[in-house]
């Protein structure tokens, strides 16, 4: 029983790195793939951090590979986009010890901006991609991603999804293996990426992926499954599950390595098979692939690119057939909140009654975009608020908002406050700094002054890096105190300066912050003083606790945390 | 009880324990001998959305997910979140256990949407073997509103051929120390729940 685990797919695949002899381990939090390094980060055999962005992380591993020890970097679909430029060259220059990359991929945009489909960055940048579809094949398939690395000398491309990340499954595990340090030799003509060497290297790139196509169609994780009539299912990832269960006499040519395609084994299957349906979630890239060599193939006809798949989407748009169900309800909707006791809700609560023009970001802070605060004009992707305001304002000229959190100023917001300055930008900056990563459940960063393996760290100091880069109104605020919050927010907009305000409150869900919680007492409301329907100006605070009922207003004892906030803003005095 | 595949759903809303409970459901599950596969979403829906985990139990699991219509079983910690999932059950008598807890979303408060009425009635036409749990007046009786999810558990244990040994196994492994005996206690009387029911 001692190696029969149950694993998520993120836990699998950080098992499974760490048995592979892997020694560093780097990320930016995201989900879906937060977990990875979270469990990477609990062995002591690997160096774990968390890097102040992918691209970074992404030269992090990249480094350490080419130095000879095997390394990973793991991050969320469009995390991908961030490191996309050493991912090009690193194809181009190699490697030294094995290197893997795991982008997670979130069809159906569970908690993301797009749903784009990373099998594509395969084979843009490429190199191989493997899919595995559960969670013992995360770890199995990383095992063998680190050994096509070094046998090939080329970064591989592990793609999950959210469905493999997040599902549970019974996992057989090993131990680890160690791998020594390999030897690292100076070598111009590989990893100095002038042109003249990076003309070499393209060539040597290309000869690789004749090998490697060559061997997808012998690899042990690309093989047929025979079926009982002549129906064939290609297909890879979670998407091999749905299609088991309702195609169960079908042929599958079941892809674990899905890039370089695999002619051969896919000849061979076609020759058993009358007709081909390729099930695969959002893109058509398998679909593609074999209708590149001129065989006919169908998947996009039947299936959706939007969203995630299912067995019944399957089922209903291939055979349009649906298994008998009660009916479906409409029920009361449940959209993501700030939470009770959220530092954020004190600053949109100032932003709305203020009517700005606001420009998000990414982050917990997002959901300032949600009633009842709606204050939020864009939220594009990592540091896109401050560079967005900017062009904002030399299109319209009226002072702009730009709200970031602590970890997303650090990703990437630092070098569009450079631009803001260089570029005589007059926006009012609101750095919403909660002292860790909220949205992807609490991972350190530069700013909190702890690593990812719970070791302290010289901190970074926000204050003193706005002030450097030539910040020289710089304000401080504690959200907590809403009326000194709405009074600098009411100044800053009002200056005709570019400045910064830093709002300096930690998340209520830190553990120390609920410690502290834990000891207050929790608002009531006193129900001959207070207005209720009539007045609800405490349900405009957006807070999760405080409910109205058949014109009653009341505090939940069980979500209030006793931050006090609402007591401001109540005008009949009736929460105490 | 010679079934030999349980799709079971257990939802309800952030802070209730749905993803504990459907960890110990899962693994009582394959220390009885069973594959299982269990899926939820983490990320924003944390944030007192709905939480939802499909538990997937039988001789060899594909799917991560259930497909509408395969539903055996349906847990739900509160009132309106029972509906949100009923088209996922079989349509012949799926079993229903469900909370008369009514957590209200503050789109509800701000009046931009209204929370469901006539539940119980509407669960009704769907299946007679459908359960309404007391869960406010039993969260004071045990003291512990944290504990309710085990309740839950305990009274779904009447339904699953798992000896109650494996349960108690799997809980003692995950609650910690100091909260052991009060989860065991609950897990008991949960099972016990059934006789108000004849």
């Amino acid at each position: 029983m001692k190696n029969k685990l149950f694993l998520s797919g993120n836990e699998a695949l950080a098992r499974g790195a760490w048995e592979s002899g892997v020694s560093v381990a780097a990320s930016y939090p995201g989900t879906p793939s937060t977990e990875i390094l979270e469990n990477l980060a609990k062995y002591k055999e690997i160096e774990a951090e968390w890097s102040t962005n992918e691209k970074v992380a992404f030269e992090v591993a990249l480094g350490a590979a080419i130095r000879g020890k095997r390394a990973i970097v793991s991050m969320k679909h469009v995390g991908l986009n961030v490191a996309a430029d050493p991912l090009f060259s690193s194809a181009y220059a190699g490697i030294n010890a094995g290197f893997v990359i795991v982008t997670c991929d979130d069809p159906g945009m569970h908690s993301s901006q797009n749903e784009q489909d990373n099998r594509r960055y395969a084979k843009f940048a490429k190199i191989p991609l493997l899919e595995p579809s559960d969670p013992q094949e995360a770890y199995d398939f990383v095992k063998i991603a680190f050994e096509l690395s070094e046998k090939f000398e080329i970064p591989v491309l592990v793609r999950l999804t959210t469905r493999v990340s997040h599902t549970k499954g019974i996992v057989y595990v090993n131990e680890r293996k160690e791998i020594p340090l390999r030897n690292y030799t100076k070598n111009f003509s590989k990893f100095v990426l002038l042109p003249v060497n990076a003309k070499v290297r393209h060539k040597i790139l290309e000869e690789k992926l004749l090998e490697l196509k060559k061997l997808s169609s012998q690899i042990e994780i690309n093989r047929i499954e025979k079926g009982k009539n002549g129906l064939g299912i290609v297909t890879s990832g979670v998407s091999y599950n749905y299609a088991k269960e309702v195609f169960e006499d079908a042929w599958f040519l079941k892809l674990g390595m899905v890039f370089p395609f695999p002619e051969e084994l896919f000849k061979e299957f076609y020759k058993n098979v009358k007709e081909v349906i390729v099930v695969e979630e959002n893109e058509p890239f398998i679909e593609e692939e074999i209708k590149i060599l001129g065989f006919k193939a169908e998947g996009k006809k039947y299936f959706p690119i939007l969203d995630e798949l299912s067995c019944d989407i399957i089922r209903k748009g291939y055979k349009n057939e649906e298994l008998p169900h009660p009916e479906n309800f409409e029920t009361v909707k449940r959209p993501p909140q700030l939470c009770p006791g959220c530092p954020h809700t004190g600053i949109f609560y100032s932003l709305s009654r203020l009517k700005v023009t606001v420009l998000g970001d990414i982050g917990c802070y997002t959901l300032g975009a949600l009633p009842p605060h709606n204050a939020m004009d864009t939220c594009i992707c990592m540091g896109a608020s401050i560079g967005n305001a900017i062009g904002f304002e030399k299109a319209g000229k009226e002072k702009i908002v730009a709200v970031i959190g602590d970890s997303t100023f650090l990703h990437s917001g630092i070098t569009g406050l450079i631009d803001a300055i260089y570029n005589k930008g007059k926006m009012t900056l609101i750095i919403l700094d909660n002292r860790t990563t909220a949205m992807t459940g609490h991972q350190d960063h530069p700013g909190t002054g702890i690593t990812a393996k719970g070791e302290k760290t010289r901190e970074i100091n926000i204050y003193d890096i706005v002030k450097a880069i030539g910040v020289e109104e710089i304000y401080e605020v504690d959200s907590y105190n809403l009326k000194e919050t709405l009074k600098t927010i009411k100044k800053a907009i009002e200056s005709e300066n570019l400045n910064v305000i830093i709002s300096k409150r930690p998340c209520a869900l830190l553990k120390e912050v609920r410690e502290n919680f834990a000891k207050k007492t929790k608002m009531k409301i006193d129900e001959e003083k207070c207005l209720g329907e009539k007045c609800k100006a405490c349900i405009r605070l957006g807070c999760p606790a405080i409910s109205a009922l058949n014109g009653k207003i009341s505090i939940s004892p069980l979500l209030c945390v006793g931050c006090e906030v609402c007591k401001e803003i109540c005008p009949q005095g009736a929460i105490s | 009880m010679d079934k030999k595949e349980f799709n079971i759903i257990i939802c309800g809303v952030g802070g209730q324990g749905i993803l504990l409970a459907s960890e110990i459901l899962a693994l009582t599950a394959i220390e009885s001998g069973f594959d299982v596969k269990k899926s939820e979403v983490h990320g924003m829906s944390q944030r007192g959305g709905s939480v939802f985990s499909h538990v997937r139990i039988g001789e060899k699991v594909y799917s991560p997910i259930i497909e509408k219509g395969k539903g055996d079983i349906l847990l739900s910690l509160e009132k309106a979140e029972t509906l949100r999932w009923v088209h996922y059950l079989k349509k012949d008598e799926p079993l229903i256990i469900m909370s008369d807890l009514e957590i209200i979303p503050p789109l509800v408060s701000l009046g931009i949407t209204s929370y469901p009425k006539d539940v119980e009635k509407m669960l009704k036409d769907i299946s007679s073997k459908l359960f309404i749990i007391p869960a406010k007046k039993i969260s004071e009786e045990v003291k512990d509103i944290r504990v309710l999810n085990i309740f839950f558990l305990g009274f779904l244990s009447n339904f699953l051929p798992f000896d109650i040994k494996k349960w108690e196994e799997i809980i003692k492994s995950k609650v910690p120390e100091n909260k052991l005996e009060i989860n065991l206690n609950t897990f008991i009387k949960g099972k016990e729940f059934i006789k108000h029911f004849d």
